[in-house]
């Protein structure tokens, strides 16, 4: 069986939903990376609403696509976006961040129905999946997998062993997604350490590179459900996006990395994401 | 010691095609038979250890057996977080098989001296942690460690026990085995190292002392009865072991006493107390010229059961 729950939901309608609930667990909890997770919203939902195969009553069905994210610190949205899609309950949300729970900040994966891989510590995603999909290409499966990293995760070099690695096997099953909002833990990309000229060098190493708004739906959609474009090459998207869209006073401000919406401001940031 | 694994490792690949080896570019002379057997069971990921063990971690996520093979601290230090957050957190099965136990590479310097990976390896939840002494116990480790779920560390070396398995002996992770038998006192060992202990015994016996060997191969999960026993029935513990004083076998059966509330008449822990090593040396020269060979054994051994 193969369903990706509720088709004819706009994936504008999910992006938004997952939003409100990263605000509300995030603000529960008093945990961190909400910028981090509103920067991705849009392509989890459409990753999840609209380009991905899976069964969310299967979990583990094998044809399905699988879905990493490397940058773990915006594990609320994942969580957010597989209760959405129907993989668990909404009212488990509630406990993320809380004492007991089994919804850490950083992405776990025990207990969570839905949840590849726990992930945290930057530059292990990639690897990870890298391994899925050569074992796809081993079982002769047609199966995806598509790992979102950040921007400030490039600078981890085992992030470079395997895009080497994919590239040298024609993995052109993986797809890497950079959440590039230029924006890393406490100042710029470009005054931390520069990409530029970042599709270049993912070039450079044998991948082939799409880019787009990364908040664009029809955009992201229309790049995501084509890959793999290039046969024998693996694909990376460069999702150009706003560290914290959605609520005006956290977009590109790098105090949203760490702190919870309190008060006024949670208040705030739940009436701009109002449908 | 490696060829043991290499052969034992061909029988599995070809009993189960879901069994991968990977090296890091590393077995010049080992991999080949492997390789032209089983070519698509092999591949050589390049020299990037993070990315192999997180490779690893994904391949058996999707079903697979997987074998990450390097030198000892490149297969362990080098990729220890994906060790610990992919592989073992994730109740993977792989297993790190690192060549170069000790001063196996005595003379290639410190990089190359794997003599804290036993304790480090050790502190990880759910990892297993395996130091074969022999060629018999190398082998038969390699099919435990194959046919045991989860994420385990196997470390070979190049120095080499006497064989002296019973006939019939099945070998089980997790379970010590007494080489000889003994009640004056007990070594207890893990590693090539059990030959140094057991030319000990023999130098000891001619002296009417009779000293039980005990091979502990597998340091995680311990044998805690078989080190009990030894505590209650024998005049001393020694542990033996080609490793830093810190945190590996020594520490271990010293953590099992405590528990147990077994206090051995003397306890004293063979092992390396100068720190790293900057001399260049063989395994055998290394070993005697920091205490840890049979002459140094068997001198530490009669200076307790003198004061006994």
């Amino acid at each position: 069986m193969m369903t990706v729950p509720d088709k004819h939901r706009p994936t504008t309608d999910l992006a938004r939903s997952i939003r409100r609930h990263v605000i509300k667990m995030i603000n529960r909890g008093s945990g961190a990376h909400v910028a981090s997770c509103l920067s991705i919203a849009d392509l989890m939902a459409v990753l999840y609403g609209k380009v991905m195969t899976y069964d969310a009553t299967n979990p583990k069905w094998e044809e399905r696509d699988r879905f990493i994210l490397s940058k773990g610190h915006a594990g609320a949205i994942v969580y957010a976006t597989l209760a959405e899609c129907g993989f668990f309950p909404l009212e488990r949300l509630d406990s993320h961040y809380m004492d007991g729970s089994e919804f850490s900040g950083h992405v776990s994966h025990k207990g969570i129905p839905g949840v590849e891989l726990s992930t945290g510590s930057l530059g292990h995603g990639l690897s990870v999946g890298v391994g899925m999909a050569l074992a796809a290409k081993k079982a002769k499966r047609s199966n995806r997998v598509f790992v979102i990293l950040s921007d400030g995760e490039c600078d981890e070099g085992s992030n470079w062993e395997a895009i080497l690695f994919a590239a040298h096997h024609k993995l052109d099953n993986v797809v890497a997604i950079v959440d590039y909002n230029k924006l890393q833990s406490i100042g710029s990309i470009q005054e931390t350490l520069a990409l530029e000229p970042f599709a270049d060098k993912w070039r450079a190493f044998g991948w082939h590179v799409e880019e787009s708004d990364g908040h664009n739906h029809e955009s992201l959609a229309k790049v995501l459900a084509a890959a793999p474009q290039i046969g024998g090459k693996p694909t990376v998207l460069l999702a150009h996006t706003t560290k914290g869209k959605g609520v005006s006073f956290m977009e590109n401000n790098v105090k949203w990395h760490y702190y919870p919406p309190k008060g006024a401001e949670f208040e705030q940031a739940l009436k701009e994401l109002e449908g | 010691m490696k060829e043991a694994f290499i052969n034992k490792l061909i029988q599995l690949a070809e009993a189960d095609p879901k069994l991968l080896f990977l090296t890091g570019d590393l077995g010049y002379g080992m991999v080949e038979p492997f390789v032209a057997r089983f070519p698509d069971q092999f591949m050589n990921v390049g020299v990037a250890e993070q990315n192999m063990l997180g490779l690893a971690t994904g391949l058996a996520m999707e079903g697979h057996t997987v074998f990450a093979y390097s030198i000892g601290n490149f297969c362990t230090f080098r990729c220890l977080e994906q060790i610990r957050n992919d592989a073992s957190y994730h109740d993977a099965n792989v297993k790190i098989v690192s060549m170069g136990g000790g001063f196996s590479y005595g003379g290639l310097g410190i990089t190359h001296h794997a003599t804290e990976d036993l304790a480090v390896l050790r502190a990880l939840p759910g990892l297993k942690v395996v130091a074969p002494s022999g060629n018999w116990e190398a082998a038969e480790a390699t099919e435990a460690v194959a046919k045991t779920p989860g994420t385990i560390y196997l470390r070979l070396e190049k120095s080499i026990a006497p064989e002296s398995q019973a006939p019939g002996e099945v070998f089980t992770l997790g379970k010590g085995r007494v080489i000889r038998e003994g009640n004056d006192l007990a070594m207890l060992c893990a590693g090539g190292i059990l030959g140094e202990a057991m030319k000990a015994a023999d130098a000891l016996a001619e002296q009417g002392v009779k000293t039980r060997v005990i091979s502990l191969h597998t340091i995680k999960p311990i044998d805690t009865d078989i080190i009990v026993r030894a505590a209650r029935e024998t005049g001393g513990i020694l542990t033996v072991e080609e490793h830093g004083i810190d945190g590996g076998l020594g520490s271990a059966v010293g953590e099992v006493l405590l528990d147990r509330g077994v206090h051995p008449k003397f306890f004293h822990r063979i092992a390396l107390r100068a720190g790293f090593s900057s001399v260049v040396g063989s395994q055998a020269y290394l070993r005697a010229h920091y205490g840890l060979d049979a002459a140094a054994i068997k001198a530490v051994a009669t200076d307790y059961l003198n004061r006994v």
